[in-house]
């Protein structure tokens, strides 16, 4: 392999990760916050708000039933006003967080949903406010079901990632199109792949680390 | 230090309301343990969930040491919550903390330093016997451990009050005995008000020094401990003593009882003997000074709250004068005599 392509897997594959970690720390900044607020607005809990909730529901459904592809493509205008560009990794980075908030949100609030309400309640009676409820009992007992979904939200924005590249956005999506596909170059398509696969089983070890040393049931 | 006034509890509204509760009225003084019994479904966990307001009563109010907590809600409620611990069946601890760190909760919620932490949650641990298991997490612990584990977490804020949510339910009889055996101690040490809600008798025997029963959402009986074991004034009452103390005449007995005496019947009664009665030997007096034969069906002795308590179901055997001397003997010595009916004898 030449110097130039090994220098351009390299770009690509830093690219890739550049465009994973953007959306998905912003997403997980927002993302969590709104799982949290999905879980503690529903009717019955500390912080009941039923329209609220059910507001906040529909937004977060119609952003998980766009396909990734249409809303990559519906937003360039928003994408344009953002980042000053609809083509490159930070172009990318917007549809991918965008799409990976919602995403975010709904495995955060299923992870909140598995503790035992007899916690919150135990807090409760301890004269606890809502705040220190969500801050000192929900949050570290969902940590573990928290990385879990920061796990899977990692991974499907690697596969994400790689679809923006169909439309410009740069890393090794992009590359295996232009390279792999379009000049039917078999080795690139193969190393793509083959990195690609290496990332995702990054992220999964790491996921499983954390969530394993975050259990204590 | 614990006053119910007229406490009433609906869920729901319209034609699928149920009333979990109606017209409580319970007062629980400084330093007692008050048990409330019941079957399930009473009312008992909402007749709890109240007292802290984790239930807001419908109506009536709720005074824990002479703050009326029904008036307040908010920042001032959670501030008269620190002062009411309450543990539960089941015990409710943090799966992602230690066992130091859940005790410390309270005391964080509250914004404690975190030396003073140290120095309050300490003493705690050795007070429920867990020392040496600050550094471990619930998972690792027994059920009863965890339980002490709530104990001390609920005594963290220094309360007045404890409540305690079937807080022996989950746990089999050793375990129930020795989380008791804590609970009364932490009573006497700290002259803590508890007030307790359970389904056994066991509990109410063991720690309790008032009850009160409830049935339908309603107390409908309270007495002393003592009193409750020697006499309890309710059908509910009885059956709860008697299942309990599993004392009931044999099956075949019980079919042949009548409730009114016949030609050569013998009344069957239950006696009840506390206090000096125990010791008095009163069945072979009985039978020496009355002339009739006492046929002894079933017998046991309970201690309860250092009373010794003596039940007995017994035949009187003889004719109908000597019998009615038996009973009226017995009537007036101190203790309590039910004639559970007249069985019949061959002649």
């Amino acid at each position: 392999m030449s110097s130039a392509m090994f220098n351009l897997i390299l770009e690509a594959t830093l690219d890739t990760l550049y465009m994973v970690a953007v959306s998905g720390v912003i997403a997980a900044l927002v993302g969590i916050p709104l799982g949290v607020l999905l879980y503690v607005t529903r009717p019955g809990q500390i912080l009941a708000q039923p329209v609220l909730q059910s507001v906040l529901g529909i937004i977060t459904n119609i952003g998980r039933s766009i396909p990734f592809i249409i809303l990559m493509v519906a937003i360039i205008p928003f994408t344009r006003m953002l980042v000053g560009s609809s083509i490159g990794t930070n172009a990318a980075a917007v549809p991918l967080t965008i799409a990976a908030i919602p995403f975010i949100a709904r495995l955060v609030e299923g992870a909140l949903n598995e503790i035992s309400p007899g916690l919150v309640e135990a807090a409760q009676s301890m004269g606890a406010t809502p705040w220190q409820i969500i801050t000192k009992v929900l949050l570290p007992e969902a940590r573990g079901g928290i990385f879990t979904a920061l796990t899977v939200t990692a991974v499907t924005l690697v596969s994400y990632s790689a679809m923006a590249g169909a439309v410009g956005g740069g890393g090794l999506g992009d590359l295996g199109i232009r390279y792999g596909y379009n000049r039917f170059n078999p080795t690139i398509m193969l190393i793509t792949v083959a990195i690609l696969v290496v990332m995702v089983q990054a992220f999964q070890s790491l996921g499983d680390y954390l969530v394993r040393k975050s259990d204590h049931k | 230090m614990i006053r119910l006034t007229n406490l009433s509890k609906t869920f729901g509204a319209g034609s699928r309301a149920v009333k979990a509760l109606a017209d409580v009225d319970l007062h629980v003084p400084q330093g007692q343990i008050h048990g409330v019994i019941g079957l399930s479904g009473a009312g008992k966990s909402t007749l709890i969930r109240c007292v802290n307001l984790l239930e807001r009563p419908t109506s009536g109010t709720v005074e824990v040491d002479g703050q009326t907590l029904t008036s307040l809600s908010g920042p001032a409620l959670n501030q008269a919550r620190h002062r009411i611990g309450m543990i539960f069946q089941h015990f409710n601890l943090l799966t992602s903390r230690t066992v130091f760190a859940n005790i410390a909760l309270p005391l964080e919620l509250m914004g404690v330093k975190r030396d003073e932490i140290t120095k309050r949650v300490t003493p705690l641990l050795e007070l429920v016997g867990l020392a040496d298991k600050a550094q471990q997490y619930p998972a690792q612990l027994s059920g009863g451990q965890k339980q002490r584990v709530a104990i001390a977490r609920a005594l963290a804020s220094r309360p007045q009050v404890l409540l305690c949510d079937e807080a022996t339910s989950a746990l089999d009889p050793h375990t129930t005995a020795s989380i008791l055996e804590l609970l009364k101690d932490i009573n006497q040490k700290l002259g803590l008000t508890i007030l307790l809600i359970t389904h056994e008798m066991e509990v109410v025997k063991s720690i309790c020094h008032r009850v009160s029963l409830i049935s339908g959402g309603r107390l409908v009986e309270e007495a002393d401990v003592g009193d409750f074991f020697t006499a309890p004034r309710t059908q509910l009452g009885r059956d709860f003593l008697n299942e309990f103390l599993e004392l009931e005449p044999p099956r075949e007995l019980i079919d042949r009882l009548e409730q009114t005496p016949g030609p050569n019947s013998h009344p069957v009664v239950r006696l009840a003997f506390s206090g000096d009665a125990v010791s008095t030997p009163l069945i072979s007096r009985l039978a020496r000074e009355c002339g009739v034969d006492v046929s002894i069906l079933q017998a046991k002795v309970e201690s309860i709250q250092e009373r010794t308590l003596g039940l007995m179901i017994a035949e009187l055997m003889g004719d109908a004068e000597d019998t009615r001397r038996a009973l009226a003997y017995l009537q007036s010595h101190d203790l309590t005599v039910e004639v559970l009916g007249h069985v019949q004898r061959d002649v």
